[in-house]
């Protein structure tokens, strides 16, 4: 069972992000993370799914999206060289004195920004792969994370490659 | 100006629409009112089921579009089965349905119901129209989906007040589709036709696997000369019946839980099955494992996703069937004409000693009737079928003759399918003798259609094979719940009287010698006639694979053991 990571061209149509993830479950698909959004495309978004399943079910995923009329082009970003973010933007206790500098001392090594300061409290928004966010995540946890929320992958080709058609 | 029920009649116009299977209600009132004096015709169902398996009905006798029309909230809801039923065969059908206006959208208002939202797993799209300038392109993008790649089932959902508001006919978008997202493939790629003909040249025991793809392509013309020019066999799925005369010397018949026993053992036995527009569905492969077991598979399918979905093949050509098979017969060499006559002598021997049995003794046998029917019509007609052994007793013993002769729900196994399809099969083809084989099951599912059948003064012979039982359900229960018949027991129903009630014709056959004379009586009488076949009340169908068994392990009549086929116990779990 191989993690995948595919990226989805869409029309930007009411209805295709419930059709892309309706398909997953109906077919017995696993969605590990889904980030969807707006592209360079005018009138197109884009869908970055991680699933995972042998190369077979993954094929069989891949094809069964394409047939989705809504859906211009799927690729599996995992095969190509590619450069791949989740964002996480964790609160985490942090009491004025000892505690909260090595909070920040954290954050520094991380490069994770710290983007609101109350009183016992900061919130850290941290961008990396998925290996480097379970590592703050492990090393914040003795202060007490109060709150964690991520983003879904996202993933782009390296160098001049492009999802788009024509391209 | 013009109203956005107007522009929908002129789209549909537009896509030669002739024919509407529908039922009115409130938020369809401003289509019904443009229909009042349109030259389109409608026919008025009496359940909007009937509609779409109509429509469905009509798609597949004539090869065109099927259109149905339903009111928003129950009217749509009831639309649902019959729109899986399309989907899972891949019929070409447009379902147009009302909706609340759009400002009530989502506020559970009268009759509202998320129809789009319920149909999306069971069609190959549907829209929700938000603007009457729209109409024309997704009515235009509706039937482009619909009809073209694999077949498949559109809906089109209109709120009212999309239908009332009227617009200046200059503003209209035009009705030419803009699907960026959808090109389907026609043409086999060059290398891998090549491949299959090298595949076939090198195999000293082939089979050919059609499907419904062959119909739908209509390709049959093309499969049969190319088995011919090559002298395959060839075996055909339920789906695909009549894409090969029954009684050609090349083909085995169907093959699969219900198959013939040479089929079965051809497929079992072959070294290259050579599959055409079929799917390896459970009920044909049986246990896949043992599903042509010594075999390369070659797989023609316009889906590319069906390629590789239940089985692993070895050459996979993704394109129509008519196209890649006139590719390959253009192909063809002097050397690719091998006679495989030791092969050919081997299926020739099994089709010999295993032939495909009707009942005798006793009581009436349902695949006698059958067979007498076939003589009758001199295997031409329209044969539609419900679902069950009713179902499998035509597919076995009608001696089909072409293509679009024979309309039966398979993937969904949909009973109450087929006497609303007999309606719609005989709109498309009026000058057809229609024969609708049922169940007293099944045809109970949609007998309201008496009326449509009344009204229109539709000329379906309805043979009604009465064994007081859910006869497949009953058998499955005698083979295998040691006979535990949980409530599969019907009641006696006159159905003669309940069609006398409705105005149409009909009698009772309870003895062989009636057979002929009713079946006569029935196709010389014009219009509509009804007959109920008392037959054998636990008459079952076989040859029969048991559910997850190989296909060689088949029970009912005669086993071979030389090609490893195991006898099973009638009574085995």
């Amino acid at each position: 069972m191989k993690q995948h990571i595919l990226s989805v061209l869409v029309e930007n149509r009411s209805g295709v992000l419930t059709r892309v993830s309706g398909l997953f479950s109906r077919r017995g698909f696993n969605i590990e993370s889904l980030a969807v959004g707006t592209c360079e495309s005018p009138g197109m978004s884009r869908i970055t799914i991680v699933a995972s399943g042998d190369d077979a079910h993954i094929e069989q995923v891949k094809k069964q999206l394409n047939k989705l009329i809504e859906v211009i082009k799927v690729i599996d970003i995992t095969e190509r060289s590619h450069i791949e973010r989740e964002l996480a933007l964790i609160k985490v206790n942090a009491e004025p004195g000892k505690k909260r500098s090595e909070v920040m001392q954290i954050a520094d090594i991380f490069r994770a920004k710290i983007i609101d300061v109350g009183q016992e409290t900061l919130v850290l928004e941290i961008t990396g792969d998925t290996g480097k966010i379970h590592a703050i995540e492990d090393l914040l946890g003795p202060y007490g994370i109060l709150e964690l929320v991520r983003t879904g992958k996202i993933a782009l080709q390296r160098g001049a490659s492009t999802i788009s058609p024509g391209k | 100006m013009k109203t956005g029920a107007r522009i929908l009649i002129d789209s549909l116009k537009e896509q030669g629409v002739d024919i509407i299977f529908g039922y009115p209600g409130g938020s369809v009132l401003p289509i019904y009112d443009e229909l009042y004096d349109a030259d389109i015709r409608h026919i008025l169902v009496r359940h909007e089921q009937a509609a779409v398996h109509a429509a469905d009905g009509y798609a597949r006798a004539s090869g065109r579009v099927g259109v149905c029309l339903s009111t928003s909230g129950p009217g749509a809801c009831n639309l649902v089965s019959g729109i899986a039923t399309a989907n899972m065969d891949s019929v070409p059908v447009v379902a147009l349905t009302g909706q609340v206006p759009l400002p009530m959208l989502g506020n559970d208002a009268f009759q509202e119901s998320d129809i789009t939202g319920i149909t999306m797993p069971v069609t190959k799209h549907n829209f929700l129209v938000d603007d009457s300038l729209r109409i024309p392109q997704v009515i235009a993008e509706a039937f482009y989906i619909a009809g073209t790649g694999r077949f498949g089932p559109v809906l089109v959902d209109l709120p009212k007040d999309v239908l009332m508001r009227t617009v200046s006919p200059d503003e209209i978008l035009p009705g030419v589709p803009d699907l960026k997202g959808y090109r389907p493939t026609y043409h086999g790629h060059p290398r891998q036709v090549k491949k299959a003909l090298e595949l076939l040249r090198e195999s000293r025991k082939p089979v050919i696997y059609a499907g419904g793809g062959i119909i739908a392509a209509g390709a049959s013309e093309a499969l049969c000369r190319f088995a011919e020019e090559m002298e395959i066999p060839v075996t055909i799925t339920m789906m695909g019946l009549g894409a090969m005369r029954s009684d050609h010397p090349l083909n085995l018949g169907m093959l699969g839980m219900h198959g013939t026993r040479y089929a079965n053992y051809a497929v079992t036995e072959c070294d290259l099955l050579f599959s055409i527009g079929a799917r390896f569905d459970d009920r044909v492969t049986g246990k896949i494992d043992e599903f042509a077991p010594n075999a390369k598979i070659i797989h023609i399918d316009i889906d590319p996703a069906e390629i590789g979905k239940n089985l692993t093949v070895d050459l996979p050509i993704v394109g129509d069937a008519k196209v890649i098979l006139e590719d390959m017969l253009e192909r063809l060499e002097p050397e690719d004409r091998i006679i495989r006559k030791s092969w050919l002598e081997e299926v020739g021997k099994w089709k010999e000693e295993h032939p495909l049995t009707a009942g005798n003794g006793g009581g009436l046998h349902p695949q006698q009737i059958i067979r007498e029917i076939s003589d009758m019509l001199d295997g031409g007609g329209i044969i539609v079928s419900e679902v069950g052994q009713n179902q499998m007793w035509a597919a076995q013993h009608y001696g089909f003759k072409r293509p679009r002769q024979w309309i039966s729900s398979g993937g969904l196994g949909t009973m109450g399918y087929g006497f609303p399809a007999s309606i719609g099969a005989w709109f498309a083809c009026p000058d057809e003798t229609v024969v609708l084989i049922a169940g007293d099951g099944s045809f109970q599912m949609n007998i309201q259609e008496l009326g449509t059948v009344v009204q229109y003064n539709v000329p379906v012979k309805m043979m009604i094979l009465n064994n007081m039982y859910l006869g497949m359900v009953r058998q499955w229960q005698e083979l295998f719940y040691e006979r535990r018949y949980s409530y599969t027991e019907l009641p006696f129903v006159d159905f003669v009287a309940i069609a006398k009630a409705y105005g149409v014709p009909g009698r009772v056959v309870e003895s062989e010698k009636d057979v002929v004379p009713a079946l006569k009586e029935s196709f010389e009488t014009d219009g509509p006639f009804l007959i109920d076949f008392r037959i054998e009340r636990e008459e079952n169908v076989f040859p029969m694979v048991p559910a997850g068994a190989a296909i060689k392990d088949m029970i009912g009549e005669h086993v071979r053991q030389d090609v490893g086929g195991e006898p099973v116990e009638q009574e085995a779990d």
